[in-house]
């Protein structure tokens, strides 16, 4: 998590959606998720024109299309739910390719699995073309309560750190000729599990006393000045306001 | 379990994400409390907060990474909320459970972002809140022994686990966007999240049970379980002192603990009786509640001409309006037990707390130094 | 070595404390350090070097005696100019620096105290600056080497412009050459030094003046090079020198 995996999550470039604050980006994407997920799933040209416009932004941010499909793997658990679907559900059948399907179930499984894959598409991209740090300071500006992206961004700092702790105990484990193969062996690792709470809380009060070493008092100095510009605004209203226009589209035709 | 966008239709998800956010904030204050300060530099809670819920946070992104294995090279891991709840409090559970879904919805698409409020309210809220109550339940109602804490802990965590899936096929019941029989989704969901739940429940008690061993005054579940202070009383404090000085110790930790316990064990009986009843209805009238998950408000009216011949072409108004009466009465128990469940423990959790109030300073004294 | 000057930059008379579950490790702790002095408290592990270290800026409140820096006495109503005066940087790098950026977490302090803008920046690169860490401003800390964690500590502590800088086991995990970057950062400070360490040579490279801490009160106090040369003084409070090093032999510049 964190910085460890920031190579891996953004990606680093200089385009028009890179610079775009990155608060507009976040509400542009919640909106435009939103409003696929409103539309109609008869509508399958609308997705279609979706897919479109998310493919537009992923040029537009010079993000590869490899590396998009590659992050969308993130869905599969889901996908084999949606596979399940057209099998299980109610309804009047119909057969294809031999094997007898419920009408309904298929729709369900599309309309899971069209909009399922459009949010964690385009979550990709906000991740992809904003910095982690950017993203929290960003969920501030929108007015996500400060407290709770303090905890994030504490979160996000010491994610890595406690992850390397996790790796260093797996380590001394194995030296010691301990390699957990089943059932058996939960309660070694639930030690481990324990000790990295314990190690975990312990740091959280080191961590607080350093803070008010410095002079904390319970909330953060603001430092961030970043605002966003009508322009800014503008720009990243285009993806969910193009979105909501195929969306009536679907609901009216 | 991360529900992605699409699998509950807006209004629902919108609905969720209200509840989610009262929840957070209603936790956002009572984790103050919780993480206030028994150690050197105490200071406010609201100062300790941050850092303290972050590392918890920290904490349960990387036990996530924790790898059990099982049998045949699979393998499992904690979800960590009825950990959470039991080591630090439900108040900052529910606060660092919601933060990592937040930010794996944000970073890692895990989950999608307008789900963000179902996915909070079943994982964080449900979860913890039905781990914490368990759990305080039986180490009340179980003598005080370490390993009455570990059956605690057990219990806590296995029922946390199907209580998501109970909590998230209310959800479906209200919005889901596909056509499953109600029935089959609860089976189907409280069948397999009881078996993760068996591995969440032995992996949470020995978690929990480790961190007993070390430092108990971290495992916020079972502060009140310290022994009390042992009073001697002199022999020559005796004779000053008549009668009321022995007696006064044992019975006054005993007397408050009384009726909440017969609060608890009512709470216990309610619940389980609206799990039974809930249940029973989803099962014993399969017909009536099959069609409950059916495209229902937006989708429906667009539905009945879009597809020919979709399901509800072959109803009569009628058939569909018991229907969907049954359907809407069945979220509405599933949602109003899960709301009664939840306010119920944080209102007797509140006023717990300011009973506690005064002997809890004392339990707390020889928490922490240097 | 110490001039008497008008106000110390530290002086604690007859400190003891107790922690609340009733031990007791401070029992009246004297000290007094003058400006611009680097002085090592040496003493054993459990000696109480940490909990005094706790007192100097307030975290911990004395039970008995009194704190003053630089004149003014650490009580509640001063505590946050207490916190600006007095830097401490603590032995693990990872617990200090707890921003997502090194830029951020050298700002944290001065933004705290109400400094924004421009002049908040300039203190930032200033204070990088001073610990040669000026181009990893924007890296996230983790990302750093141990000694460069180290040294970024220390400039979230002097971007505070503190009167005293107080450092626990500052050598502590560094290889050689960290080791030697550091000392050769402190060296070029104008502040108040007060090294918490079980390093004695590096004590003895750093500090004409140390005291040496045992059984919660302070038992010797004079030249580094003495103390470390007084054997009895040394066995006597479970201080050793590492192997081979005689501190009679070490010739100290200046």
């Amino acid at each position: 998590m964190g910085a460890g995996h920031a190579h891996k999550l953004y990606r680093d470039g200089r385009s028009p959606v890179h610079a775009l604050p990155a608060h507009c980006k976040i509400a542009a994407v919640f909106c435009f998720v939103l409003v696929v997920v409103a539309t109609p799933r008869t509508a399958a040209w609308a997705f279609a024109l979706y897919a479109g416009l998310l493919a537009a932004v992923a040029a537009a941010a010079r993000v590869p299309a490899g590396f998009l499909l590659k992050r969308l793997l993130i869905e599969v658990p889901f996908v084999a739910f949606a596979v399940l679907m057209p099998f299980v559900a109610e309804g009047p059948r119909t057969h294809l390719l031999g094997l007898d399907l419920s009408v309904s179930g298929l729709w369900g499984a599309w309309n899971v699995l069209a909009k399922g894959t459009l949010g964690v598409a385009a979550s990709v991209l906000l991740a992809a073309t904003t910095e982690l740090r950017q993203l929290l300071l960003g969920l501030e500006r929108l007015r996500i309560p400060p407290l709770l992206v303090q905890i994030a961004s504490f979160m996000i700092r010491y994610g890595d750190v406690l992850t390397d702790e996790l790796r260093r105990m797996r380590i001394a484990r194995l030296s010691r000729g301990f390699e957990a193969r089943g059932v058996r062996h939960w309660g070694v690792l639930a030690k481990s599990a324990g000790a990295l709470f314990i190690r975990s809380y312990e740091r959280g009060e080191r961590v607080h006393l350093a803070m008010v070493s410095r002079g904390y008092t319970g909330t953060m100095p603001l430092t961030d000045t970043a605002t966003a510009t009508r322009t800014h605004w503008t720009r990243a209203a285009a993806l969910p306001l193009a979105a909501l226009a195929v969306c009536l589209l679907g609901w009216i035709l | 379990m991360h529900v992605p966008d699409g699998f509950i239709d807006a209004p629902v998800s919108a609905a969720a994400g209200v509840v989610a956010a009262a929840a957070v904030a209603v936790s956002l204050r009572g984790a103050r409390r919780e993480l206030a300060a028994t150690g050197p530099g105490a200071g406010t809670g609201a100062e300790r907060t941050a850092p303290l819920a972050g590392l918890v946070a920290a904490f349960i992104f990387a036990v996530q990474m924790l790898n059990f294995p099982v049998a045949a090279g699979t393998s499992g891991h904690l979800l960590g909320g009825a950990l959470a709840a039991i080591l630090v409090g439900p108040y900052t559970g529910v606060l660092c459970v919601s933060v990592v879904l937040l930010m794996q919805g944000v970073l890692f698409a895990d989950g999608g972002l307008t789900a963000l409020g179902v996915n909070i309210s079943d994982m964080a809220v449900i979860t913890t809140a039905v781990a914490y109550a368990v759990f305080r339940l039986l180490v009340r109602v179980l003598p005080r022994t370490r390993r009455s804490v570990a059956v605690a802990s057990f219990t806590a965590a296995l029922l946390s686990v199907p209580a998501a899936a109970v909590c998230f096929t209310a959800f479906y019941a209200l919005g889901g966007t596909t056509d499953v029989a109600l029935g089959k989704v609860f089976t189907a969901m409280v069948g397999v999240h009881v078996l993760i739940g068996l591995g969440e429940a032995v992996i949470t008690a020995l978690t929990v049970g480790a961190v007993l061993a070390v430092r108990p005054d971290l495992v916020y579940g079972a502060r009140g379980l310290t022994r009390p202070l042992e009073l001697r009383t002199s022999p020559l404090a005796a004779d000053d002192a008549p009668a009321a000085a022995p007696a006064a110790p044992a019975p006054a930790p005993a007397a408050p603990r009384r009726s909440p316990r017969r609060l608890w064990l009512a709470g216990l009986a309610a619940a389980l009786v609206c799990a039974g009843g809930l249940s029973y209805y989803a099962s014993s009238s399969p017909d009536g509640l099959e069609k409950v998950a059916h495209d229902k408000g937006l989708d429906t009216r667009t539905e009945e001409h879009a597809t020919a011949d979709s399901p509800l072409a072959d109803y009569s108004v009628k058939d569909i309006a018991n229907r969907r009466l049954a359907g809407g009465l069945a979220g509405v128990i599933g949602v109003a037990a899960t709301l009664a469940a939840g306010t119920g423990v944080f209102v007797v959790l509140r006023r717990r707390k300011a009973a506690a109030d005064t002997p809890a300073p004392a339990a707390d004294t020889p928490a922490e130094q240097h | 070595m110490s001039t008497t000057a008008p106000a110390p930059s530290l002086a604690v008379s007859g400190l003891a404390y107790a922690y609340p579950d009733g031990h007791q490790a401070l029992f009246g702790v004297d000290l007094t350090l003058a400006r611009g002095e680097r002085v090592a408290l040496l003493g054993p592990n459990g000696a109480g070097k940490t909990t005094l270290v706790l007192h100097l800026n307030g975290i911990l409140e004395a039970g008995a005696g009194t704190v003053t820096v630089a004149g003014l006495p650490v009580t509640r109503e001063h505590l946050a100019e207490i916190r600006r005066r007095v830097g401490i940087v603590f032995q693990d790098p990872d617990d200090q620096l707890f921003m997502p950026t090194v830029r951020e977490d050298v700002a944290f302090g001065p933004a705290a105290a109400g400094l924004r803008g421009a002049a908040l920046d300039a203190r930032v690169t200033e204070a990088l600056d001073r610990v040669g860490m000026t181009g990893y401003a924007d890296r996230p800390p983790h990302h750093l080497s141990f000694g460069q964690r180290r040294r970024v500590a220390v400039a979230t502590v002097l971007a505070m412009r503190p009167e005293i800088l107080v450092l626990d086991e500052p050598s502590s995990n560094l290889d050689p050459a960290s080791r030697r970057e550091l000392a050769d950062i402190l060296r070029s400070l104008d502040v108040t030094v007060l090294m918490v360490t079980h390093d004695l040579p590096y004590a003895l490279e750093l500090c004409p003046r140390s005291v040496v801490l045992s059984g919660g009160v302070i038992v010797a106090d004079g030249t580094t090079q003495e103390l470390l040369c007084d054997e009895e003084l040394m066995r006597g409070h479970r201080l050793e020198l590492p192997f081979g090093f005689d501190p009679r032999s070490v010739t100290l510049p200046g």
